[in-house]
C-alpha cells in the first residue's frame, strides 16, 4: 500500500512539521494534549518507516525508495533521498527509539513540555534525513541542522553544568564537520557533482584521498566518538535530560559510524587502507583504556557514557579491520571481512537498544532520587524488585551476555578480527571482562546489599509507563540476541557490494 | 544637445526620489510634532514609488544616460531594489524607537532618503566622479544620522570619529582617482579599463592608484586594518541608525567594488587579488576573535560585520562572474540577517532602556518564545548553520574559492567561522538557558512585529530554498 508514496520524504517531514505543530500549540495550554500529539506523531512516523522495511528488497544493493528533485541548480544540488541495507535499519532504529523517548519524557518534563517534545520531533526528522540523504550537501544540511535541537535540549532541560556541556558538544561537532564541508566542495570541484554515489565512483589520487579521509575522520570521529576526541560525550550525557541522553547514545553516535560506511570507506578506500592502522589503534584504545576509565566512574550516567565509547570502538574496529583481513595470507576466502562489517552494523543497532535502555534506567532512578551518584544508592532491589530485574537484564546485555543483542555484534567483530591479527581479537575481547566488570560492579553497588538510606527505602517501583518502555526494549534486546538473522539479511547485499567496491583501488 | 540625448528616462527613479525627498523636507517644516507620522508615511510612500519605478524603468541590457555618467544595468537594478526594500524595513523598525526617545523628527527620514539616493547613484555610477558624489552624499547623511541624538555623548563621539576617518578615506579615494585620471586621461570607467590594458610603462602607476582606492574601499566597508570606526559607530549610534548603516550601504559598497575594481580595473585582477586575500583573512580573524570578548551586542555585531566583510571579499577576490554572484548573494543575505538582528534589539529596547547588552537578552525564551526563536534563526544564519541562508552564502563563497585551487584559503575561512560560532551561540545561550532578569513585557506595534517576523522567516525560507535568489544573482553577472 505504501508503494507509490514518497515514503522517505514523509518520514523526514512528518516529524518536522509535526514538531512545528507541537511548538505552535504552545506551552500555555494543556500539557497532556501536547504530549499526546507528540506521541501520535512519533507513532505515525514509526509506522511510515516500517513501510521502508516491508517494501525493502534485500536482494539488491541498489538504492531504494529513491526520490530526486532539482533543488539548487546553480551548484548541481539535488533533493535526493534513497536507502539501502545500511541506512534502512538505522532509520527504523531512529523512529523506534523516538517513541520511547517521547514516553520517557511524559510526566517528567514540567518545564515547557511543548518545546521539549517539538525539539525531539524536529531532531527525529533531521536524523532520518541524515540517513536518507544521497546528496552530500543535503546530508550536510541535516547533519548540522540536528545539532541545533540537541543544543537546545541539553541547554534548557539539562543538569547543573548544562551550558558548558552543550556548548562543548556543539563546537566539537561543528569543528569536525566544517572540514568535511571543504572536502565535499573539493570533490564537487573535481567531479562536478555533490551526489554521494558519484563521489563513490570518482577517481582520486592518493594525496587527495588522504586529505579527504582526514577531513572525514575529523567529522565522524568526533561524532562516534573515538578516543581521543571523545571528551564531549561524557559531559553531554551527564548534563542532558534522560531523553536527550537516549537519543545521543542510541542514534547520534550511530551517525558517525554511518558516515564512515557511507563516506570514508567508499570514497577514499586507498586512504582508508593506508591509515587503517590509525583507526584500529584508536578503536582498541577506546575499547581497553575507556573500559578502564568506565570502571572508576562515580556517576552512573558517566559510566554508561564511557561504556558507549568503548562499545562504539567495536564499530570502528569492525569497519576498518577489513583491509588487514584481506591481506592476511592465512585467510583465503575473505569471509571475515563481511563478518566484520556486519558485526559493526549489528553492534550499532544493538547498542542503540542497550544504551537507550541503560540511560532510561538511570532516568527512572534519577526521577525518584535526583542523584546519579552510585554512592547514594544501595539495595534498590528491595524496594523496586521489578525494576531491578530489568536493570540486571540490561546490564547483562551491556556486558555482552550471550543471548542478548550485545553479544552478537561484539562476537562477530572479535571473530572477524581473528582473521586479521590475533592481538586485535585479544585486546577487543578484553571488553567482555571489562564490560562485565564495570557494569556488574555498578549493579552490585546500586541494586544489591542492604538498603542504603531512607531515600532508597521510600522508592516506588516502576509505574505502568516505565514498565511498558522497559518491556519493549527488553523484547528488542532479546529478539536481536536470539535471532539476528532478519537484520543481517537486510544489510547483506549492500555490505557485500560495499566491500567489493572498496577492494578496488581508486588511484 | 537635446534633452533626449541625456536619456533621463533611465534615471527616473532617482529623479523621483530626489524630488520627493525635497518635498518631505518642505512638508515637514509645516507640520506639528503630533502629526509627524505624516512625514514618515510620505517617506515610505517615496520608497515604494521609487521601487515601482525601478521595476518599470525601460532597460534593455545596459542603458547609459547623462553622457555616460550614469548606467542602468541588471546589477544596478537588482541592487537598487534590495536597497529600497531594506531601507523601507529599516524605517518601519525605527519609528517607535525614535518616538520613545523623543527624536522622532522628519530629518531622520529626509537624511535617510538622501542617503538612499546616494546609494542609488553609487550603484549606477559609470564615472569616477559619480562614484565619489554618490559616496559623499551617502556618507554625509550617515554622519548626521549618527549624531541624531545630539544630547548623547557617545553618539557625538561616534559621529566625530566616523566623520574624521570617513573624510580621510574619501581623501584616499580622491587621490587614487586623480592618479588614475592622470594616467588614463579620463574619468569614465570604460576608458580607464581600456587605458589599463594598453598601459605598459604606466602600469606601476595604475597599481599605485589601485592601492589608494582599495584602502578607501576597505575603509568604507570596514575591512581590517581599516575597521576602527565600525565598532564605535555601531555602538554609539542610536540603534535606528545602526541598522541603517549596517544594511543597505553594504550593498552600495559592494556595487562600488564592482564598478571600481572589476569594471575599471579588472585588468589588475592579480594585483588586487593579493591585497584582498590579506584584507579578507585579517578581517575574518580580527572580527571573529574580538567579537568573543564583547558584552555589548551592538559592538559584537559590529565585529561580526567585519568578519562577514572578510567573507564577501573572499568571494570578490576569486575574480570570476560566478564568484561575484556568490559575493553578491552573501552581501544581500548578510544585509537581511543584520537587519533582522538589529530589529530585534530595537524590539527589546523601550523608553529609557536600550537593550544593548547581551545580558539584556537573558531569558527571552520565557518572555517571548516567538522572538527568541526568530533571534535564534538569525544568529544561526550568521554563524552559517544550515538550514538557514547564512550557510548557503558561505557555501557559495567557499565553493568559488575552491574552484581557483585555493583550498588553503577556504580552510582558513572555515577555521575562523568555527571561532565565530561561539559568540553567536552565546546569544542563543542567554536567550534560552538563562533566567529572566528583566521581566517587562515586550511592547511594540503590529507593523513591527509582522515585518520582523517576515524578515527572520525569510532568512529561514531562503535557507530551505535558496535557488531563486542564487539564480537571480547569477543572472546579474551572466
Amino acid at each position: 500500500m505504501f508503494a507509490d508514496w514518497p515514503l522517505l520524504s514523509l518520514t523526514v517531514w512528518v516529524p518536522i512539521l509535526g514538531g512545528i505543530a507541537v511548538l505552535l500549540s504552545g506551552d500555555k495550554g494543556d500539557a497532556a494534549g501536547v504530549r499526546r500529539l507528540a506521541l501520535v506523531i512519533a507513532v505515525v512516523t514509526f509506522i511510515l518507516s516500517l513501510g521502508l522495511y516491508t517494501g525493502f528488497n534485500s536482494s539488491t544493493a541498489e538504492m531504494q525508495f529513491v526520490e530526486r528533485h532539482e533543488w539548487i541548480s546553480a551548484f548541481n544540488i539535488y533533493y535526493h533521498f534513497g536507502v539501502d541495507g545500511i541506512s534502512m535499519p538505522l532509520i527504523i532504529l531512529t523512529t523506534f527509539t523516538m517513541i520511547l523517548t517521547i514516553i520517557a519524557g511524559w510526566e517528567v518534563i514540567k518545564k515547557k513540555p511543548a518545546q521539549y517534545m517539538a525539539a525531539f520531533l524536529i531532531m527525529e526528522g533531521l536524523m532520518i534525513g541524515v540517513f536518507a540523504a544521497l546528496d552530500s550537501i543535503l546530508f550536510y544540511v541535516f547533519w548540522e541542522g540536528m545539532l541545533v535541537p540537541m543544543f537546545i535540549l541539553i541547554g534548557v532541560w539539562g543538569g547543573e553544568r548544562r551550558v558548558y556541556a552543550t556548548i562543548k558538544f556543539f563546537i566539537y561537532t561543528f569543528i569536525g564537520s566544517v572540514f568535511m564541508l571543504v572536502a565535499l566542495i573539493y570533490m564537487y570541484y573535481q567531479g562536478g557533482s555533490f551526489a554521494i554515489l558519484d563521489m563513490h565512483a570518482m577517481k582520486l589520487s592518493m594525496d587527495e584521498q588522504l586529505l579527504i579521509f582526514i577531513a572525514f575522520l575529523m567529522a565522524f570521529a568526533v561524532k562516534v566518538p573515538m578516543w581521543p576526541v571523545h571528551t564531549w560525550l561524557p559531559d553531554a550525557h551527564v548534563e542532558a535530560p534522560t531523553g536527550g541522553s537516549v537519543i545521543l547514545a542510541a542514534i547520534m553516535l550511530k551517525i558517525g559510524g554511518y558516515g564512515f560506511l557511507r563516506f570514508s570507506l567508499p570514497i577514499t578506500p586507498d586512504a582508508s587502507h593506508a591509515l587503517d592502522w590509525l583507526i584500529i589503534t584508536m578503536s582498541l584504545v577506546a575499547v581497553v583504556y575507556i573500559g578502564f576509565v568506565a570502571l572508576v566512574q562515580k556517576d552512573m550516567k558517566k559510566l554508561v557514557a564511557y561504556s558507549s565509547i568503548a562499545h562504539m570502538g567495536f564499530v570502528t574496529l569492525g569497519l576498518f579491520v577489513v583491509f588487514q583481513i584481506w591481506e592476511n595470507p592465512a585467510n583465503t576466502d575473505g569471509s571475515g571481512a563481511i563478518l566484520a562489517v556486519e558485526g559493526a552494523m549489528v553492534q550499532m543497532i544493538s547498542h542503540g537498544f542497550i544504551s537507550g535502555a541503560m540511560f532510561l534506567m538511570i532516568g527512572v532512578l534519577y526521577d525518584r532520587m535526583h542523584t546519579r551518584n552510585i554512592q547514594d544508592y544501595g539495595g534498590v532491589v528491595h524496594t523496586m524488585p521489578i525494576f531491578a530485574a530489568f536493570a540486571v537484564f540490561f546490564s547483562m546485555a551491556n556486558a555482552g551476555l550471550p543471548g542478548t543483542s550485545g553479544f552478537v555484534g561484539e562476537f562477530m567483530v572479535i571473530i572477524a578480527s581473528f582473521h586479521a591479527n590475533f592481538w586485535y581479537a585479544f585486546l577487543a575481547a578484553t571488553t567482555l571482562i571489562l564490560g562485565a566488570a564495570y557494569t556488574l560492579w555498578m549493579v552490585k553497588r546500586v541494586f544489591y546489599g542492604e538498603v542504603a538510606n531512607d531515600n532508597v527505602r521510600a522508592l516506588k517501583d516502576l509505574n505502568q509507563r516505565e514498565f511498558v518502555i522497559m518491556s519493549i526494549l527488553a523484547i528488542a534486546v532479546l529478539v536481536m540476541g536470539l535471532w539476528p538473522a532478519p537484520v543481517v539479511e537486510v544489510m547483506h547485499a549492500t555490505i557485500e557490494n560495499l566491500l567489493q567496491h572498496i577492494a578496488v583501488s581508486k588511484i | 544637445m537635446t534633452l533626449e540625448a541625456l536619456n533621463y528616462v533611465t534615471a527616473w527613479p532617482e529623479i523621483f526620489l530626489l524630488a520627493m525627498a525635497c518635498l518631505v523636507l518642505v512638508v515637514d517644516v509645516f507640520i506639528s510634532d503630533a502629526k509627524r507620522d505624516f512625514s514618515y508615511f510620505l517617506s515610505q510612500l517615496t520608497l515604494i514609488g521609487t521601487f515601482v519605478l525601478v521595476m518599470t524603468v525601460p532597460v534593455d541590457g545596459r542603458e547609459i544616460a547623462f553622457n555616460g555618467m550614469f548606467v542602468q544595468d541588471s546589477l544596478s537594478i537588482v541592487l537598487k531594489l534590495f536597497i529600497l526594500a531594506l531601507s523601507f524595513v529599516t524605517f518601519v523598525y525605527s519609528r517607535e524607537y525614535l518616538k520613545d526617545r523623543n527624536i522622532f523628527k522628519g530629518e531622520y527620514y529626509v537624511l535617510g532618503l538622501f542617503a538612499v539616493l546616494g546609494m542609488m547613484l553609487m550603484v549606477s555610477a559609470n564615472n569616477l566622479l559619480m562614484i565619489y558624489l554618490g559616496l559623499e552624499l551617502l556618507s554625509l547623511c550617515l554622519y548626521a544620522m549618527v549624531a541624531f541624538n545630539r544630547d548623547n555623548g557617545n553618539a557625538s563621539e561616534a559621529a566625530m570619529k566616523y566623520f574624521v576617518l570617513g573624510a580621510i578615506a574619501s581623501g584616499m579615494l580622491l587621490y587614487g582617482m586623480s592618479i588614475l585620471y592622470g594616467l588614463s586621461g579620463s574619468l569614465m570607467l570604460s576608458d580607464i579599463a581600456v587605458a589599463i590594458t594598453q598601459a605598459d610603462d604606466s602600469r606601476i602607476g595604475m597599481v599605485f592608484a589601485l592601492v589608494f582606492i582599495l584602502v578607501a574601499l576597505a575603509f568604507k566597508l570596514g575591512a581590517v586594518p581599516f575597521h576602527m570606526w565600525v565598532p564605535d559607530v555601531y555602538q554609539g549610534s542610536p540603534t535606528a541608525v545602526t541598522v541603517f548603516i549596517g544594511t543597505a550601504p553594504k550593498l552600495a559598497g559592494f556595487a562600488m567594488i564592482m564598478r571600481l575594481l572589476v569594471e575599471a580595473m579588472g585588468e589588475l585582477h592579480t594585483d588586487w587579488q593579493q591585497m584582498l586575500i590579506i584584507l579578507s583573512i585579517l578581517s575574518m580573524a580580527t572580527g571573529n576573535i574580538i567579537a568573543i570578548a564583547q558584552t555589548n551586542i551592538k559592538r559584537m555585531l559590529a565585529y561580526s560585520t567585519i568578519s562577514h566583510v572578510g567573507f564577501i571579499l573572499l568571494g570578490i577576490l576569486v575574480g570570476t562572474n560566478e564568484a561575484y554572484a556568490s559575493a553578491m548573494f552573501y552581501t544581500i543575505t548578510y544585509a537581511l540577517m543584520s537587519l533582522g538582528a538589529f530589529g530585534i534589539i530595537m524590539l527589546l529596547a523601550r523608553k529609557g532602556f536600550e537593550a544593548e547588552n547581551i545580558d539584556d537578552f537573558k531569558g527571552l525564551n520565557q518572555r517571548s518564545p516567538w522572538f527568541a526563536f526568530l533571534m535564534m534563526v538569525l544568529m544561526l544564519s550568521m554563524a552559517g548553520v544550515p538550514p538557514t541562508v547564512g550557510f548557503w552564502a558561505k557555501l557559495a563563497v567557499l565553493n568559488m574559492v575552491v574552484q581557483i585551487d585555493m583550498v588553503w584559503l577556504a580552510l582558513v575561512a572555515v577555521f575562523f567561522s568555527i571561532i565565530g560560532v561561539f559568540y553567536y551561540l552565546r546569544v542563543i545561550k542567554v536567550m534560552y538557558f538563562d533566567d529572566v532578569v528583566d521581566d517587562q513585557p515586550l511592547s511594540c506595534g503590529r507593523d513591527i512585529q509582522i515585518t520582523l517576523s517576515t524578515n527572520a522567516l525569510l532568512v529561514l525560507a531562503l535557507g530551505l530554498y535558496p535557488a531563486g535568489l542564487m539564480s537571480l544573482c547569477i543572472s546579474v553577472f551572466a
